[in-house]
Parts: C-alpha cells; structure tokens; sequence
C-alpha cells in the first residue's frame, strides 16, 4: 500500500487543462504548440476592457504568484489597448493556479478568460483584427462601451 | 462519452493510440465504481451499496489486491464519505469474512507507513475509518479500545515531543463522535479510564505556544449571534460537520465548480444551516495560523461560485459573517486581518464595490490607528488598485473621505519653475532632456559628474562613493520620466542599470536609493511594491538593504500600513527562493557528476586510465566547487537578512516599552499591537527557514536581558516545536 497513491477522480484538474484554441500564426508543429503549451508560464487574457491599465492586471494576477512581465495587447494601429493581454510568471504553478482561480473572475466589472500561451513574440502584443484590433471586434453585433462601442463592420455601414 | 482528454496525446508521439492492457481498464472501472457511490443517483444509496458489494464480491477472486488497495487509498482520501465506505466495508465481510480481515491488515499496515512518512491528517482519517468499522461489525469494540490504549499511553511516555502525545490524544479523541457510544456500551471501565488519562494530559500540556496560533486574542468563544440556530460551537456535532466540510475542500481545492456543489449538498442540509457552516469553514481555513491549507485566492473564487449556486441566500449569509468579523476586529490577528483585507476587496471588485459603508460609520469616530478604521482604510485601496481613484471616491459617503485612499501620482520634487532653487535642480533639467533624447549610461554619468556632495569636503576622483544627491537627482528624475507606467518604469530600470548599480554600490547607496523611490511614489504603494521586486532581481539592491529601509525613520509613519509588510515578506520569500534555487543547481551539478561516473564505471572496466577520468570530471568538479562557495554564500545572506529583521524589530519595541514604562502609560496602543503581531508573522510564515537558527537566535538575540514582552514571542515559538 503506498502513501504516495492517490484516486483519479482527486487528480481531476480541468481548469488548468488546454482549451481547444490553437494560435493560427504558431510557427511549428502542432504537437510542438502543445508541448509549449503544457510547460508555459504564460497567459493570454481576454475580455479586457480597452481601459483596464496594466496596474489592475498586475494587482489580480499577483494574488496567484509573482508576476514576471505584463504585456499589453494593443490596437496595430493606434497602438492603444485593444482588450487583452499577456502575463507572464515566474513559475508554472502559479499560472496554474490563475487558470483556477483567476479566470472567469471580474476584473473592472468584466468577466475575463484567461488561456494557456506558448510564450510571447514580438508582434504578438497586436490585434490581428482588419482595423487593428481583436478579431472579435471586427465582427461584432453588440454594443460593448469597453471595447470601442459597436463592432467595426457595424460602425462601418 | 470518452473520458479522455488532450493527455491522450501527450505520450511524445503524436497521433499514436496508447495499446490500453485489460487489466488497467478493469482497475480504473472499479476505482470509479468505488469512487462514485455515494453520489447522486436514481436508486438510494443503500441499494446502491448493495449493488456495489455484490459486484466487488464478484471480482474478489481474480482483483482482491486491486480492491484492497482502492478502498484502503478512498478510506484515507475521502474522509468525508467514511460512512459510505465503511458501510460498504461492512457488506463486503457479511459476505467475505476473510475479506474483511484482509482488508484491516491493511489499513493496519498503512496506517502505520503513513505515520513513518509523517502523514498526520491522512493517519487520523484512518484511525476514524477504523472505528467506524466497529459500528459495521468488522472490528471488535475490545480491539479498538486496546488500540485506543496504546494510543493514550504515549502520555505516559518520558522525554517525548508534545506533539506526539497530542496526536495521539487527537486521533483518539476525533474518532469518539463515532465510536465512542459503542465503546463505552461495551467497555465502560476501560473508556473511563481512557477519558480521564485523556483529561489528565490535557490539563498539564504546555500552552505556551497558543495565543501564537489564536486569530482572536479575547478569551472566550464568541457568543452565538442572534440566527439560524446552530449546533454550539463546542459540541461533538459541530465538529463532525465542520470536519467534513474540510474535507469536502481537501479534496476538490482545484475544482471550484465542483467543490462549491459538493459542499452544498452536504447530507442533511435541511436540518442544519448549511450555508452558515460553509461560510464559517471557510473563513476558518482563510484565517489558519500559519497559512491556510490552501491558496487564498481559491477561497475567495469558491465563495463567488457559492454564491452563484445560492443567489438568494449566501450572499446575505456572507454579508452577516463580514459585518461580524468587522465588529470583531479589535481583537484580531494582524495577520488574519491583511487575509481579510485581501479577500473582502477582491469580492467586492466581482460585485461592483456594492456595500453599505455607513453601517460602518463608528470606525470614522475612532484613532485612525485603530483597528476598524484602518481595515476600512486598507480595504479601500485595495478597491482603487483593482480599479481606480475616482471609482473609490464616488463610492464611498463624503464622510469616508478621511479614509480614502491617496490619488495614486508621481512626486516629483524638482517639478516646475518654483522649485529652482533646490540643489541639483539644474543638472535635473539636463537630465531630462538628455533621458527624452535617449541619451546612454555613459553620457548619463557625464551629466552626474557634476553634481556636489553634499556629504564630502573633498570629492575622490571617481565621484562614484555615496552621493545622495547623485541618487536623488537621477532616480527622481528618471522615475518621474517613466511614471506612466510599470512597463514604462521596469524599461527605465533596465536601460539605466549600469547607473543604478554604480550609484546604489555601497549599503548607504542602496539605502538612499529606496528612500528617494519612497519620496516619489508615497502615494502609489502598489508602485513602490513592483519597483522594489525589480530592483532586487536585478540586484540594484539586496534584501538586507529592503530590510533596514522598512525599519528606518523615514518609514516610520507608514510602518504599520499593510504595503510596508506585503514587501518585506515578498522579500524575504525572494531571498528564500534564491538559497533553494542555488541549492537545486548544486544537487542536479552533482548527480551529473555521479552519473558521469556511473557511465564510465560500466562502459569501460579495465581501462585504468585515471588521468582522463579526472580531465572528464575536472569541470564539473569546479562547477560543484563555485555552486558551493555560491550556497554558503547565499545562505549566509539569508541568515543575516533575518537577524537584521528580528534586530531592528527588538530596538523598536524596546524602544516603545522603555518610553512607556518611564512615562507611565499603557503599553498596549494599536502601534504596540500591531508591532508585536508583525515580528510573531515573520516567526510564523518563514519558521522552516527560522528552525534553523534558533541557537544564535537564543544566544545573541531573544537573551533573558530582553524584556519579557519580547521575549513570550520566541519563547511561544520554541514551544511551537516542543
């Protein structure tokens, strides 16, 4: 009998398990994005406000670990925030414990996802959106007073 | 529906199906059967039961070991379905007498690998999974009673820790809500004797270590608050609720979705206020001295999913409990006060900061160094960095104003026209222009030169020894250029740290530096934080330099604020961090080493050839060598950070005691308090590191010349380990 054994249905962590979303612009194999993914200390977060500072980020995400780096996602053309962002610790167990606890939470008065990155490059800190932006905002029907207001196809007609 | 995930493919090869052997299938079938009774279903649970025991008695023949094994592991991971299990137990040896007593051997045998592998919690649950068989006509009373004897007579025992005895005195006692009717029925001599050996040790254990422990320092149990009636706060039924719901928590930390269900349909929820018992078993972990058993923010995200499960009654179940803890907060633990500060801000900001602060409207009348107003205080700026300035201001009555918190802005001293006449204001100017140019670290110096020193007649050549007004200039002036920001200032670190490091050389550089970071930012403490942490990780300053800063005169007014000791305990974890990591590096270094040997050893047995054996090892030897150097080095900056701490804490509250002792007044003002809980926190938080130095710590620091106010906080923690 060992101490050391434990029951699957304790080992369940679906919180921390990798969504269905692959980056398109990954360069590599998908087994190498996965293996990335697996070890990253690193979160994508979505649903900010374009208005949400990187103070507020820092002060959330710090209550599950010591927080490396936080890069900000900007509009490529205003290079403004455009609603998401990077957060980087220090240790993986600390970003695991962000996907637990810290995803699906508030941050100013939003519901904010967080994800598994494969580490940031250059370039990534930009909406890949026709207009700058998230994809997400070209697109929308809503009205979202955080995030510019209408979708840019709506604003456009 | 399969229930397996992405882990499918995480074997290394990509897009190959991992060949599943029978056998592994049948053991993970039977783990969740074995699991899953219990859970919500069709059929009762009894049936269920029986269901289960015909199917495992059907599977004896050929998957004994596998069953034993499960049940044993389900017996000391879910506590909180012992019933369930020794219910089921109980079918099994109805059927399978021999079973039954295989299935004690075992428990015999873990128990006892548990306790060689100082696995207390997971033991204790045994012991109770064991008693409970005696009501399922598995174990004989008189057998559990000799157990029980055993246990108590480690009381006798001479010269052994009081934690031994106290664990077994506990494993005792906690089984009684389940065995100890039976017992007695059947052996009511022996239990008799067995509670008042009990109550005798109970009597003469040291208390010593205690109020170390207490979250309130009044003395009795609070008084049950108007309400929900619930079982009292001593009785044998509280406590098997209370312990249950633990265990509920234990076991589904990481899934909060989960956890939040499990808790609430904790069996029997409509004879008890369940919610009012969630509630309470959560605060009760979120203020468990020394830390709580698991994260903090898990605590707050499981009371938001309760919440959403329950709308129309948790939240006002947890609106009482805070008012509650608010009204009590004069006899709180400083530490139990900084969790809730953390938590009730953190809530509130997944609640649009909705709460009726003029029911606290008595905190406004008192010092604001009391206890109530400076909650009130810190929570709200806890609020404004979760959003911002304005958001707290328009929040709050006007008359909270006192309360709100500072508009989080850069000082810059040598800031306009005005200020011309300070010193250092014109080389200020010129490096302004110079940074906005993009100017590099050399011409950065250059500008320097010129500043005087204040501190010298005569200037050394270099003009690089400590020059405060060097620092000042320089770090006001760049921390003000690039005070948008985080980013904007961890850039500036970076790109000036040659400066940095050559102006913050000496310990009075490095001193000045975090004093002048103070002087710019005293109204954004979040700032102050996250410069601090980058300065030391890029070694512009070092922890014993964080440590003398916090207990200098310049921070004296704001040396009970909870900033001040969120980065002096980010501190010291860093420098803890840091010895570990070093250590690591050493051991991996050395296990290559001996693999290197290894190899050799097999690969060639005859070749005697020692001169290239040792040009192999050469460098990792060297290696080894300087990560040692490094280890010893780095522990002992680890040891001296601590005795800079606990030295300037035993100034400080002597201090204090001598003024008040020579000018008569009481010793206990919210400054004593708050003072003497903040040096029994660095005992608690960091006492694996601590443990390590209690013989200098006895003989150069906590001496019998020390007063004697001081002197109870090491001695409580001494009798921590007793």
């Amino acid at each position: 009998m060992c101490s050391a054994d434990t029951l699957s249905v304790l080992r369940s962590d679906s919180y921390v398990d990798l969504s269905q979303y692959r980056d398109q612009h990954f360069r590599g194999t998908r087994y190498d994005q996965e293996r990335l993914l697996r070890k990253s200390c690193t979160l994508y977060v979505g649903n900010l406000s374009f208005y949400t500072t990187e103070e507020q980020i820092h002060e959330l995400f710090g209550k599950s670990g010591d927080i490396k780096k936080v890069i900000m996602g900007l509009d490529k053309v205003k290079k403004t925030p455009c609603g998401f962002c990077f957060v980087e610790y220090y240790a993986r167990g600390d970003a695991e414990n962000a996907m637990r606890y810290i995803n699906g939470t508030r941050l100013d008065d939003r519901i904010i996802r967080t994800d598994w990155d494969a580490g940031f490059k250059e370039g990534r800190q930009y909406g890949r959106g026709r207009s700058g932006g998230q994809v997400r905002d070209e697109y929308r029907q809503d009205y979202d007073a955080g995030r510019g207001g209408y979708g840019k196809n709506v604003q456009c007609q | 529906m399969s229930r397996r995930r992405h882990s499918d493919d995480s074997d290394g090869q990509p897009h190959k199906r991992r060949r599943t052997s029978e056998p592994s299938e049948i053991e993970e079938r039977l783990e969740s059967l074995i699991c899953r009774v219990g859970e919500k279903s069709n059929s009762s649970l009894e049936s269920n039961l029986e269901g289960l025991a015909g199917v495992l008695e059907a599977d004896l023949p050929n998957y004994k070991s596998k069953i034993l094994r499960i049940l044993c592991t389900v017996a000391r991971l879910l506590p909180e379905k012992l019933t369930v299990y020794t219910t089921l137990v109980g079918l099994l040896n109805a059927r399978n007498y021999n079973f039954g007593g295989e299935f004690v051997e075992a428990m015999i045998r873990q128990l006892k690998e548990c306790l060689k592998v100082n696995m207390y919690n997971q033991a204790v649950h045994l012991v109770r999974f064991l008693s409970d068989l005696v009501n399922c006509h598995v174990i004989a009373a008189p057998s559990m009673v000799a157990m029980f004897e055993n246990f108590v007579s480690v009381t006798q025992e001479e010269d052994v820790p009081q934690v031994r005895c106290d664990w077994y005195i506990f494993a005792f006692l906690s089984s009684l809500p389940w065995v100890g009717k039976e017992l007695y029925e059947k052996k009511d001599a022996e239990m008799d004797r067995l509670l008042s050996q009990t109550e005798s040790y109970l009597k003469r254990r040291l208390k010593t270590h205690v109020p170390m422990l207490q979250v309130w320092t009044a003395d009795k149990p609070h008084p049950q608050e108007e309400g929900p009636v619930m079982p009292g706060s001593h009785s044998v039924e509280r406590f098997v609720i209370e312990e249950n719901l633990h265990c509920i928590i234990k076991s589904h930390w990481k899934e909060r979705k989960t956890c939040a269900a499990q808790l609430l349909s904790y069996p029997g929820n409509n004879k008890i206020p369940l919610n009012y018992h969630i509630v309470e078993v959560i605060f009760a972990e979120l203020f468990q001295l020394p830390s709580p058993p698991h994260i903090e923010v898990m605590y707050t995200t499981l009371l938001i999913e309760l919440c959403k499960l329950q709308p129309g009654s948790l939240p006002q179940v947890l609106a009482q409990a805070t008012e509650m803890l608010y009204m009590r907060l004069d006899t709180m633990n400083t530490t139990c006060v900084d969790r809730f500060i953390n938590w009730f801000s953190h809530h509130l900001s997944n609640f649009q900061f909705r709460w009726s602060w003029e029911d606290w409207s008595d905190c406004l009348t008192q010092d604001l160094e009391k206890p109530k107003p400076k909650f009130v205080r810190e929570v709200l700026e806890k609020c404004m960095r979760l959003s911002y300035h304005q958001r707290i201001i328009d929040l709050v009555p006007a008359s909270f104003s006192v309360l709100s918190p500072a508009n989080p802005v850069c000082m810059y001293k040598y800031a306009d026209e005005s200020n011309r006449s300070l010193p250092g204001y014109t080389v200020a100017l010129c490096l302004t222009i110079a940074i906005k140019n993009k100017a590099s670290n050399d011409e950065i110096f250059g500008i320097l030169k010129d500043v005087p020193n204040p501190n010298q007649e005569d200037d050394d050549d270099e003009g690089f020894s400590f020059n405060p007004l060097k620092i000042e200039v320089f770090v006001q002036t760049l921390l003000h250029l690039a005070a948008k920001s985080f980013s904007h200032s961890f850039s500036a670190l970076a790109k000036f740290h040659e400066v940095f490091k050559t102006l913050a050389e000496s310990d009075e550089g490095k001193l000045h530096v975090l004093r002048v970071v103070y002087e710019v930012w005293k109204n954004h403490p979040q700032m102050i934080a996250v410069l601090v942490d980058k300065m030391i990780r890029t070694q512009i300053v070092d922890c014993a330099a964080v440590a003398n800063w916090i207990f200098s005169s310049e921070l004296a007014h704001d040396f009970t604020r909870f900033y001040i000791w969120e980065i002096l305990h980010s501190t010291i974890r860093k420098m803890n961090k840091h010895v570990l990591k070093i250590h690591k590096e050493l051991e991996d270094t050395k296990a290559r080493l001996a693999r290197q040997h290894k190899r050799r050893d097999s690969d060639d047995d005859d070749d005697d050839d020692d001169r290239s054996t040792d040009r192999e090892d050469g460098p990792l030897e060297e290696q080894i060598e300087r990560l040692q150097e490094k280890v010893e080095s780095a522990q002992s900056e680890q040891k001296n950070l601590f005795l800079v701490i606990f030295q300037r804490f035993i100034m400080l509250l002597t201090e204090h005691l001598v003024r008040c002792e020579t000018g008569g007044i009481d010793v206990f003002t919210p400054w004593y308090k708050s003072c003497i809980e903040r040096l029994q926190q660095i005992f608690l938080q960091h006492h694996q590191i601590i443990q390590q130095y209690m013989v200098t710590l006895e003989n150069l620091l906590f001496t019998a010349e020390l007063d004697h106010h001081i002197l109870a906080v090491f001695q409580q923690f001494c009798a921590l380990q007793a």
